[in-house]
């Protein structure tokens, strides 16, 4: 067989016609199918983070499936007889003593386990990535504001599902996640207590009902939602299709790139299988929460340096920053502490993503129809005022990871939360200007970073002098010259 | 001209930078369809997803014939079968099939013909109807009846708040214990260390169940009005709800000063968020974030055993804050 193009004798169907027939006879599809085939993908690498948090939740659902049939949600007490030898005959819930099980005894169970936490958190990662790409290239504009909204609410329905899920296992560390959690709860203004009592039903730690509860929400309740509100945020992408880059042939009515068939369709699939791989291999050789290190859960138990999964960090950090206000009168408690970290400041956080597209038509008075990409030296205001945003956020993040750096390099967690505590002031001025002044310079120089030098030299002269070197535009080379 | 004029003007320059108008585009047609005809790569692809089924099988014969089911092998052969399928993938992706740009049109989002008739639509479906208000009303009230129907049972899910939260296992009297249920004796609990007791016959599940309880020299304790150390730190011992009364963590760390003329004072602290307390003056808050002091239990020692017994209930209500929360006076 040569390697041409397939040969297609005259009169004889193409392959695969009968079973196009056999559908379309069903479905009419044909025409559907034809334009799905033909569907083009405009190409740039930062296109590709949504795709992988897709994965990784497709990822998360296969193996999440593989653990529910082993993970028993039980707070009842029962005594370890498992292979772990250092908990033999130690006391603890049923569910962490699954959970043991699962991990210790069940072949290929400590693999499953440990690629669904991974998945989780490349889950989240992926979402904030992606996240970051389209609001700095300004995809959010209209028409795919809608589409931002529901990717909005994803990521906060990926953080609460992977709070849950780190929650179940009734190990120290879930336990202390949840201690902080009713707290926040019981803080919430006025309706806080009957709140926390309706969700735990009763007194933290709760009745056999929280177990029940939080099963039904990572198991069902969750993942239903957020694979119903990927089905709307792909149907908005596809309505409308992808942005892209200006460029060469580029116009705000037509979209430039690899057709889905064959190219973009195999290597899509080969991110999938990429994501799979490095999850799988993560999960095979990255040992993460291994739940019989840190012991079963007691409320009057606690550790130090204990850290939550990543994408909680922010809600510890918040907490911690947050000076002892309570707002008291009357001989009522109308604003608890945790409250601010831990309910004010996502929500706040949450509502800020939410209106970025109706801010940013306020700001820019642009109400127009956007197909074409802003680089995110485009427009220097949106860029700068989202360094600012992101970077508070950023610098809060941090801030949770005050424990390990105490633990790690000895520095008293007092000196590193009052440095915190002003440094979420400044730096954001600090990066609002330092990003501002960069993307004016570069829309002047019109230069291209990451793809080569292109900056002036100072040089020193024989006399002793210093003189600038203008580059020569001829001269410059596109790419860094390995020096 | 005053320096500090110079200086915001030249803030002012460098945040203004420069501006420059971007290019008009050029009208170009950037439709492209090559076909590589690579054989090497075929050959490429074809070895890489022969390895991937090896791979691939290697992780099934060791998941099922292997005795140890080691994590670490089970993953690599499953992570390199991936691996490879990745690589067969985007190698056949890239170099083998047809590479295309291709140009496909929007499509028209805004239907002007349409978007006329749809209200039109609507409205004449409410053609004939001449009691709207009175309708609307009717309307109005079956939504918030049913809604609220609807939303009722969600009452089941927990009990009202204020019935239960401040009953604590603590009465004057009862035997502080150990987790394993021994008593402890005023002579168990050290300078400088620090102890976790619990009611005896209490659960530990119980958030008002487990104290700390630590010794100061007596000189040092300075407690709030009202609390006689004769009756809340008998020889110096001083008991504290360990629940924090921030978020609910327990209070799992005592720093204790190892030399007291340079290091803080003891304080217990919480590690979740660093709450931290003045055991000597009736749990203060010196750090953190937490609101009020942690309620501290009154203790005695038995005077023939030494056992250690709760002389009262806790000063104020214990755990996370809320509306009605008891703040002892704090």
């Amino acid at each position: 067989m040569s390697a041409a193009r397939p040969a297609r004798r005259d009169g004889a169907p193409p392959p695969g016609r009968d079973t196009v027939r056999w559908i379309d006879e069903r479905a009419g599809a044909s025409p559907a199918l034809k334009k799905a085939l033909r569907y083009v993908f405009p190409e740039h690498w930062s296109f590709m983070l949504g795709e992988i948090a897709l994965y990784a939740f497709v990822i998360l659902v296969g193996t999440g499936t593989f653990l529910a049939l082993f993970f028993e949600s039980s707070t009842a007490d029962t005594t370890y007889h498992g292979s772990y030898a250092p908990l033999a005959g130690e006391r603890m819930s049923l569910a962490y003593a699954s959970t043991l099980r699962l991990s210790q005894d069940v072949p290929g169970g400590l693999l499953l386990r440990q690629t669904h936490h991974w998945a989780a958190l490349v889950f989240v990662a992926a979402i904030v990535a992606h996240l970051l790409r389209v609001f700095f290239t300004a995809a959010f504009r209209k028409p795919r504001d809608v589409t931002w909204t529901i990717g909005v609410t994803l990521l906060m329905l990926a953080v609460l599902e992977g709070f849950a899920g780190y929650s179940m296992p009734d190990d120290l560390l879930s336990g202390m996640g949840l201690a902080i959690a009713y707290g926040v709860a019981m803080s919430l203004p006025v309706i806080g207590g009957n709140a926390a009592f309706l969700i735990w039903g009763g007194e933290y730690p709760g009745t056999h009902d929280f177990t029940t509860r939080l099963l039904t929400l990572h198991v069902f309740v969750l993942p239903a939602l957020i694979a119903l509100l990927i089905a709307f945020h792909l149907a908005g992408v596809i309505r409308t299709h992808h942005t892209q880059f200006p460029g060469p042939g580029r116009t705000q009515r037509n979209v430039v790139g690899a057709p889905l068939w064959p190219s973009y369709a195999l290597r899509t699939l080969g991110l999938l299988s990429a994501t799979a791989a490095a999850l799988f291999l993560l999960g095979g050789l990255v040992q993460i929460n291994p739940i019989w290190q840190w012991g079963p859960y007691e409320p009057y138990l606690s550790t130090n340096g204990a850290q939550p999964d990543w994408f909680l960090g922010w809600l510890i950090g918040g907490l911690r920053l947050m000076p002892p206000l309570e707002i008291h009168f009357f001989g009522l408690t109308w604003v608890p502490n945790p409250f601010w970290g831990g309910a004010w400041f996502p929500l706040a956080v949450f509502a800020t993503l939410y209106a970025i597209p109706w801010l940013d038509r306020r700001l820019t008075r642009d109400r127009a129809r956007h197909e074409l990409l802003d680089r995110p030296r485009d427009n220097p205001q949106r860029t700068a005022l989202g360094m600012a945003f992101f970077s508070w956020v950023a610098l809060v993040f941090f801030a949770g990871s005050a424990d390990r750096v105490l633990i790690r390099f000895g520095i008293p967690y007092e000196s590193q939360i009052w440095f915190a505590r002003g440094a979420i002031f400044v730096v954001p001025v600090i990066a609002y200007a330092l990003t501002l002044r960069i993307c004016r310079e570069l829309q002047r120089s019109d230069a291209h970073p990451l793809r080569g030098w292109s900056g002036r030299r100072i040089v020193r002269t024989r006399a002793g002098g210093f003189a600038v070197v203008e580059p020569d535009a001829a001269i410059r080379p596109r790419r860094p010259t390995g020096r | 001209m005053s320096g500090w004029r110079v200086i915001v003007a030249a803030i002012l320059l460098w945040l203004r930078g420069d501006r420059r108008n971007p290019q008009p585009p050029e009208p170009v047609d950037p439709r492209e369809r090559r076909v590589p005809f690579n054989a090497r790569a075929q050959l490429l692809v074809a070895a890489l997803l022969a390895l991937a089924g090896l791979a691939g099988f290697a992780f099934a014969t060791l998941y099922l014939i292997s005795p140890a089911h080691e994590t670490q092998w089970l993953g690599l052969a499953l992570g390199v079968a991936f691996a490879l399928l990745a690589a067969a993938l985007i190698v056949a992706g890239k170099a083998i099939v047809p590479q295309e740009v291709a140009v496909e049109e929007r499509s028209q989002l805004v239907h002007e013909q349409a978007e006329q008739e749809v209200p039109q639509l609507i409205a004449e479906g409410a053609e004939g109807v001449t009691r709207r208000g009175l309708l609307a009303s009717g309307a109005a009230v079956a939504g918030l009846g049913v809604g609220a129907a609807l939303v009722a049972p969600a009452a089941s899910l927990g009990p009202n708040v204020s019935r239960r939260i401040d009953d604590t296992p603590w009465r004057r009297g009862v035997r502080v214990v150990d987790e394993r249920g021994r008593p402890l004796r005023a002579d168990d609990v050290e300078q400088g260390t620090f102890v976790t007791g619990f009611p005896e016959g209490a659960s530990l599940r119980d958030l008002a169940a487990p104290i700390v309880i630590v010794r100061l020299p007596p000189s040092t304790i300075h407690l709030p009005d009202g609390r006689d150390p004769a009756d809340w730190a008998p020889e110096g011992l001083l008991a504290y709800s360990k629940i924090c009364t921030h978020a609910g963590c327990a209070i799992g760390l005592y720093r204790y000063p190892s030399f007291r003329a340079t290091q803080q004072r003891p304080a217990l602290v919480c590690p979740c968020h660093y709450s931290t307390f003045d055991p000597a003056r009736g749990a203060d808050v010196i750090f953190g974030p937490a609101g009020r002091p942690l309620p501290q239990l009154p203790l005695m020692i038995d005077p023939s055993t030494r056992e250690l017994r709760a002389n009262g209930g806790y000063s104020a209500s214990i755990g996370p804050s809320w509306l009605n929360v008891d703040r002892g006076g704090a």
